[in-house]
């Protein structure tokens, strides 16, 4: 594995009077894969489309193995846009040829490129069909097919995962991790945090165009604290809400979630949930990431918020 | 799956604008609604110059005009014609000057000056009809009885006419409608091309490739090609099946020429056209909305065939004509259309060129800043003055 780094220094991008980057900084190492988090809004899309080119930045710059980025370079990037698309009435064998062929591959090349791609995402046998007559689900993997055919040195995803059915996601999880290993590094946004906790060695939390938390996925988890859930019946709403040192951060399945301060006694909660009637779940876990999203994007716009958990995919 | 596969990468520009250029013909080659329009078009060429004839052939009265003391020579004219059944009304005049002004106000196609051994005399307006050529020798012959030879007839024409006039028209009238027919098709092809790449946001996969110029002149390189085709195959047709008739005498060269010339201007036009229509569609999200600014870019353009169409069959020398066809946006309608009529001489055909090419060039820099400007932003129609704005 190279020790090669996709590197976003310090990216500025206005529209109008509206911020949409500021000074966003991080780097992808080669073979890692990264999350790219952050509310609708807070500056993913447009940071992609200026790894991509497709925007220019007003100020900062983009670097692979420390040279800028240029056309070059970018032609050697796998990209899968927020706005999926492709042309809709073009049979999918042909565009995605079409697409091989502008990056650089030889007729002979593209074909067998997509030959295989098509194969392993499970839609070959809709290469002569046009692309507006496939499922939405088949639509995203030609897409997918789209942005591995011409053997990328780079990926760079966009929401990759929405609208997949769980077959697919584990299908597009395969992959990215089997890029990953070749030595490529994968950067992808997405919103379903479950999943980059799975599949990401390092996450970045934006928020408001500039890069809030960067870090692997323990680290992040750990800077979060230790959470406590609780299954008490029997127990009226708000029992712990008075506990000193003690955050009630919602409810999940039953089961009261609870932060608890540095130093705070669990075994105070404990009692507070023994004296409601019976204690069936007493537990420690770690902060999810899901817990630290929402901890860190709204930190500064809704302070000491408790969010309600249970609808973490959007 | 591969493992780092390198290859040489990068297209050159040319690579790059082929490539799009070969999507943009073999998709639009393929497509039902070119070969219904290259269908109608091919057949329209077919029937104009048979519906002509046909139009043409029609029996009309020919009139002829005759000077008082010839009375007796025209009663003889209108039996002879009878026989020959040939429709044809003698009316008599003072003297020789009004028979002239009778043919030069139309009232008569033709004034017997004189007839005797030495041949007949007629005055026409431009030519003298066939079947009058034929009346008149006969008549003269029997005048002198059998055995009936035929009589010399020499006729004096009031105007000096080119005789090909009429088949310039048809091949001026042609360039002109194929001109004007392309022009509108394919422009809006391509501004459709951009606005469709744009509503299937397949824009920002190809943007993350290749540049927007490419991707602009690719496009537009493959329309024209297919417009091209849409022009070369019903102008072949027309002219073969306006020779095989006989109602086009004008030499093949002169026949090839003007096609060359239209072609040329096709080019030259099509060349402008296209910048403007793709800046139209890159300024737009969908389809719905092209209507409402492509209609100030379809203005010159049939304002130039409208004047081409009323003015120039029946005054080819018209002032506002000669104007027009120097002014880039109606020059490709009109200046092939004039030069066929023989009208233009070829410095103006250069002059009108280099004008529109000119224009072209730096239409090519507004309308590539409009594309890039534009061609990313989804949802209400770019105001121009933003699309315009340095990158």
């Amino acid at each position: 594995m190279s020790d090669r780094r996709l590197e976003v220094d310090a990216l500025t991008k206005r529209y109008g009077d509206t911020v949409a980057l500021d000074g966003m900084s991080f780097d992808v190492r080669a073979g890692e894969i990264f999350g790219f988090v952050g509310s609708n809004g807070a500056g993913k899309t447009t940071t992609m489309r200026i790894i991509l080119g497709v925007l220019a930045a007003d100020g900062g710059e983009v670097r692979w193995d420390g040279v800028p980025v240029d056309h070059e370079t970018r032609s050697r990037i796998g990209y899968m846009p927020e706005e999926r698309g492709l042309y809709p009435r073009m049979k999918v064998g042909e565009q995605l040829t079409y697409l091989a062929r502008l990056h650089g591959l030889g007729a002979a090349e593209a074909a067998s490129a997509v030959r295989s791609w098509t194969e392993r995402l499970g839609v070959h046998a809709r290469v002569g069909d046009e692309v507006q007559k496939l499922s939405l689900g088949n639509q995203q993997r030609v897409q997918l097919a789209a942005a591995l055919v011409h053997h990328p040195e780079i990926l760079v995803l966009d929401e990759p995962f929405s609208g997949l059915d769980p077959v697919a996601v584990d299908v597009m999880s395969q992959v990215l991790r089997e890029k990953a290993a070749e030595g490529i590094p994968v950067i992808f946004s997405s919103h379903q945090l479950d999943l980059v906790e799975r599949l990401c060695d390092r996450v970045g939390i934006v928020r408001a165009g500039t890069m809030v938390a960067c870090d692997t996925v323990e680290r992040l988890q750990a800077s979060g604290g230790e959470e406590l859930l609780v299954h008490a019946p029997a127990a009226p709403e708000g029992w712990a809400s008075d506990l000193v040192g003690v955050t009630v951060r919602g409810r999940e399945n039953g089961r009261t979630v609870l932060a608890l301060d540095e130093g705070a006694d669990d075994q105070a909660v404990l009692a507070a949930a023994l004296a409601t009637g019976p204690v069936t779940e007493f537990a420690r876990r770690r902060s999810s990431l899901t817990e630290l999203f929402r901890h860190v994007v709204s930190a500064e716009s809704h302070p000491g918020e408790t969010a309600s958990r249970g609808e973490t995919e959007k | 799956m591969s493992t780092g596969n390198h290859q040489s990468g990068q297209l050159t520009n040319v690579e790059a604008v082929r490539l799009v250029a070969a999507r943009e013909m073999s998709v639009r080659l393929r497509s039902k609604a070119f070969l219904i329009l290259l269908g109608i078009t091919a057949v329209a060429f077919l029937a104009v110059p048979i519906i002509t004839k046909l139009a043409a052939s029609g029996p009309t009265t020919q009139h002829v005009a005759v000077v008082r003391s010839d009375a007796d020579y025209g009663r003889q004219l209108e039996g002879l014609a009878d026989k020959l059944h040939q429709k044809v009304a003698v009316t008599e005049v003072a003297d020789q000057a009004a028979g002239t002004a009778a043919v030069r106000d139309g009232k008569a196609d033709a004034f017997v000056v004189s007839h005797g051994a030495d041949g007949t005399q007629v005055t026409v307006q431009k030519s003298l009809p066939d079947s009058l050529q034929t009346l008149f020798s006969f008549a003269g012959a029997a005048e002198q009885g059998p055995p009936p030879a035929s009589q010399q007839v020499h006729a004096t024409t009031l105007e000096k006419t080119d005789p090909q006039q009429g088949q310039k028209i048809a091949i001026a009238i042609t360039a002109g409608l194929l001109m004007y027919l392309i022009l509108m098709t394919v422009g809006q092809m391509v501004a459709q091309g951009v606005v469709e790449e744009k509503t299937s946001r397949v824009v920002e996969l190809l943007l993350a490739t290749i540049k927007p110029w490419q991707l602009l002149a690719g496009k537009v390189a493959g329309v024209a090609v297919v417009g091209a085709i849409q022009l070369v195959v019903p102008g072949v047709l027309g002219l073969a099946v306006g020779m095989a008739d006989g109602q086009l005498s004008v030499s093949l060269s002169a026949s090839v020429g003007s096609l060359m010339w239209t072609l040329a201007w096709f080019a030259a036009g099509f060349w402008l056209y296209a910048m403007i229509f793709a800046s139209a569609g890159a300024m737009v999200s969908r389809q719905e909305d092209l209507g409402g600014v492509m209609a100030p870019i379809m203005m010159p353009l049939i304002a130039g065939w409208v004047v081409a169409i009323s003015i120039l069959p029946t005054n080819p020398q018209s002032g506002i004509a000669e104007v027009l066809s120097f002014v880039p946006l109606t020059a490709p309608v009109l200046m092939p259309m004039r030069w066929a009529l023989g009208v233009a001489p070829i410095w103006q055909v250069l002059v009108a060129l280099a004008l529109t090419l000119a224009c072209g060039v730096l239409v090519l820099r507004f309308a590539g800043r409009v594309y890039r400007n534009s061609v990313l932003r989804s949802g209400a129609r770019v105001p121009l003055r933003e699309a315009l704005k340095a990158a």
